[in-house]
């Protein structure tokens, strides 16, 4: 690998190389890993080339698949941030689904309470309220870690039993609504409160909350002082003390701010899909936000592209029960052999000299 | 390493299936080649919460399926594991737009609102069966129709057994929510095994949830450690129950579809559903040209055992000659639709009068569906 063929280095202009690689490298282990995949699959008796085939027009192969692939992308952008935002600064917070519970809970409070007033200023209120109690929950995670030395991973983790476990009670008790039968729930908010869906097509608004969020979160991480200073501090904390930087108030902001884009996931659930809160809540996006974030490599752009090829795999399992009849794990293993790949990859950034950014005179 | 196991024994009950049906055709196939051709094929789509091969609930409607398939017309997709979110709402738009299907069984109770009535909005030509009893006419789209069977005469045929064949007279029910279905179960058991033992009790226990396999082991070796004989239970699977059940040396009564391969020794019967003759129905109803929509399949279809929607287990290895009559005798009253389950005066476990002397409620009593007690007889309380 140490001298690539000239030819090649030559044509791709060289101040390029090293944006290449983070493009690159990601994509070649997706090669990889369907063609491990395509293994598996013959193995179960499917033709590969025929899955990978169905694979493709399940999830992006026409705009209804296209549809199908962001539908199920958008909460995971907002719940990868929650994890994103403070393994930025050196912190592994895993209580996404937590903090999507709470957000999706208060959200429904609030346009139960404010339900009478216009539609816009409820979804503004609904949000806010989402915001706010995601953000609160993971807060504390962040103040219990300033504060008290206690592991962020562990507690949030364990906050997550604790906010499921809040939601049953209040779904159950204080908040249930007697004539909803399929499963105790709280009382609907208004239909005319409900997100709508993007012009023309069946997706929900949740998508541009998740887009808009990820780019903010980008450029407050990469272009202003505070995620410089955020930087900083996931660098070396003691550092980061020594040059003056308020790492307990920043703590505190970072936390809420990612607790704050799960909770927004949790009122776009309960806004645009379901318009109570109940235990269709803890379907997992929290966890696999915890799995975006780490495969688009704590990066909130690329955040966007990752919850997009979850999205696009998870629309793509559908397809592999109907039309090969392989069994519904399929995609999980599929899933695993993906992100097992994309991470195993982060070992080879730097191991190739194709990507080195050079001086034009210097020979390769 | 189980599911490969189940895997295979399903296809070789298909293959036993398709193997008949292709008997059946060599037979008759001049005649089946006329019927066929002015037939015209209908695609039909099933959806299941949980794996399809659970010996549950999503068993008993992916067995539903497969039996269709001794209709030619028909084909079938179906998906399992699809979670109540928009995923499901995503699964029944592919199944419409990607493989035809006119007709839909999205099976899971928490399917229905809000993503059944979405999608429906959106295809109004595309009829939605749903299992359970929430349509509600006027309000909900035309396309959309409810299914549901009795399943607690099912139920009254366990207790008829296990209450013949107790040696301890205590029964033991492992059951998820206290909510009016799984109560009339527990209730129906319970009378049906105190028509022949009136000295049984019932213990409940109910675990919170639909499926929690280590509540469900720990409830049922609790209940063998008190020295209960036999027991049922009222849980997504009844898998984790009824093989408990069998390692501990008890007797057990089937919930869903039949659970016989796993307790060889100890299993008596099991109520069952019959969703292969309710398909098959429907199905040959939407052939003939009836629809939802025209009004010729009514949005609410019920039954029982009379009806062919539930039924038994054949009689297992555990139960005595004794105890198969009692069944037969309660199971033909059922047939000829003669018995009534609930009928006053009847108590509830706290003593309170539930049904006052005089009155009866058959099958189709609206006062059932709203059951919040469980009757004398009954250990146990419905706010624990």
């Amino acid at each position: 690998m140490a001298t690539t063929s000239s030819a090649v280095s030559r044509s791709v202009p060289l101040r390029w190389r090293s944006s290449l690689e983070p493009i690159l490298l990601p994509f070649g282990a997706l090669l990889a890993s369907l063609l491990i995949f395509g293994l598996f699959c013959a193995m179960a008796g499917a033709n590969p080339f025929a899955v990978y085939g169905s694979i493709y027009r399940a999830a992006f192969g026409s705009w209804f698949s296209w549809q199908n692939t962001l539908q199920r992308a958008a909460p995971l952008m907002l719940t990868s941030l929650c994890t994103i935002l403070p393994a930025r600064m050196g912190l592994v917070i895993i209580g996404n689904e937590g903090a999507l519970v709470m957000g999706g809970v208060a959200a429904v409070a609030m346009g139960l309470w404010a339900g009478s007033l216009a539609p816009p200023v409820v979804v503004f209120l609904m949000a806010l309220a989402g915001m706010v109690a995601g953000g609160l929950w993971i807060m504390v995670v962040g103040a219990l870690r300033h504060y008290r030395g206690v592991n962020e991973t562990i507690s949030s983790l364990l906050m997550n039993h604790i906010a499921i476990a809040l939601m049953n009670h209040w779904v159950g008790g204080p908040l249930r609504d007697p004539s909803f039968l399929s499963k105790p729930s709280s009382f609907a908010i208004d239909e005319a409160n409900m997100l709508g869906r993007l012009w023309g097509t069946r997706i929900h608004f949740g998508l541009v909350y998740g887009i808009v969020a990820c780019l903010v979160a980008y450029v407050l991480i990469q272009h202003t002082t505070l995620g410089f200073s955020v930087r900083i501090i996931g660098g070396n904390p003691k550092v980061a003390r020594m040059v003056g930087i308020a790492v307990g108030k920043l703590t505190l902001l970072i936390t809420f701010l990612a607790g704050s884009c799960a909770g927004l996931a949790g009122m776009v659930e309960v806004a645009a899909v379901h318009g109570r809160a109940n235990e269709s809540l803890t379907v997992g996006y929290g966890y696999s936000g915890v799995l975006v974030a780490f495969v688009a490599r704590q990066n909130p752009a690329a955040a966007v592209a990752m919850a997009i090829l979850l999205g696009g795999i998870l629309a793509s399992g559908s397809i592999l029960q109907r039309s090969h009849n392989l069994p519904d794990a399929t995609v999980l293993v599929f899933q695993g052999i993906v992100f097992l790949l994309i991470l195993y990859s982060e070992s080879l950034y730097g191991r190739f000299d194709f990507f080195r950014d050079r001086e034009p005179s210097e020979p390769a | 390493m189980s599911r490969p196991l189940f895997r295979h024994l399903y296809t070789r009950r298909q293959l036993l299936r398709s193997g008949a049906a292709a008997a059946a055709i060599t037979l008759t196939s001049q005649l089946w080649r006329a019927q066929a051709q002015n037939k015209k094929e209908i695609t039909i789509g099933f959806i299941y919460v949980g794996p399809k091969d659970d010996f549950g609930w999503n068993q008993a409607h992916a067995e539903g399926k497969v039996g269709l398939s001794s209709l030619t017309w028909v084909k079938t997709v179906e998906e399992e594991n699809v979670p109540e979110t928009v995923a499901v709402e995503e699964t029944m738009r592919a199944m419409i737009e990607q493989d035809g299907a006119t007709v839909l069984f999205p099976t899971s109770f928490g399917y229905y609102d809000p993503h059944i009535l979405r999608v429906a909005k959106e295809y109004p030509e595309v009829q939605f069966f749903h299992a359970g009893g929430l349509y509600i006419e006027g309000v909900h789209p035309k396309n959309v129709g409810s299914y549901f069977g009795y399943l607690d005469e099912g139920h009254y045929i366990n207790g008829v057994l296990a209450g013949s064949m107790t040696k301890s007279n205590r029964l033991g029910f492992i059951a998820a929510k206290p909510i009016p279905i799984v109560l009339r179960n527990i209730n129906s058991f319970t009378l049906g095994a105190k028509s022949v033992n009136p000295n049984i009790t019932t213990q409940v226990i109910f675990t919170g949830d639909w499926a929690l396999p280590v509540k469900e082991a720990e409830a049922a070796n609790s209940m063998a450690d008190q020295g209960i004989d036999v027991l049922t239970c009222h849980v997504d699977s009844p898998k984790i129950v009824i093989e408990t059940a069998e390692r501990r040396g008890l007797m057990s009564c089937g919930h869903n579809t039949s659970q016989a391969a796993l307790a060889p020794k100890g299993y008596l019967t099991g109520a069952e559903y019959n969703w292969t003759s309710v398909y098959t129905q429907l199905a040959e109803a939407i052939q003939a040209g009836k629809t939802l929509m025209n009004g010729g399949i009514p949005h609410l279809i019920r039954g029982g055992i009379k009806e062919k929607f539930i039924k038994t287990s054949p009689w297992g290895p555990a139960a005595s000659d004794e105890a198969k009559k009692a069944g037969e005798a309660a199971l033909a009253q059922l047939q000829a639709g003669s018995l009534v389950i609930y009928k006053g005066p009847l108590k509830d476990n706290t003593g309170k009068e539930v049904i006052p002397a005089g009155v009866e409620y058959g099958q189709r009593a609206i006062e059932l569906e709203s059951m919040d007690y469980l009757v004398e007889g009954v250990i146990g309380s419905i706010s624990s």
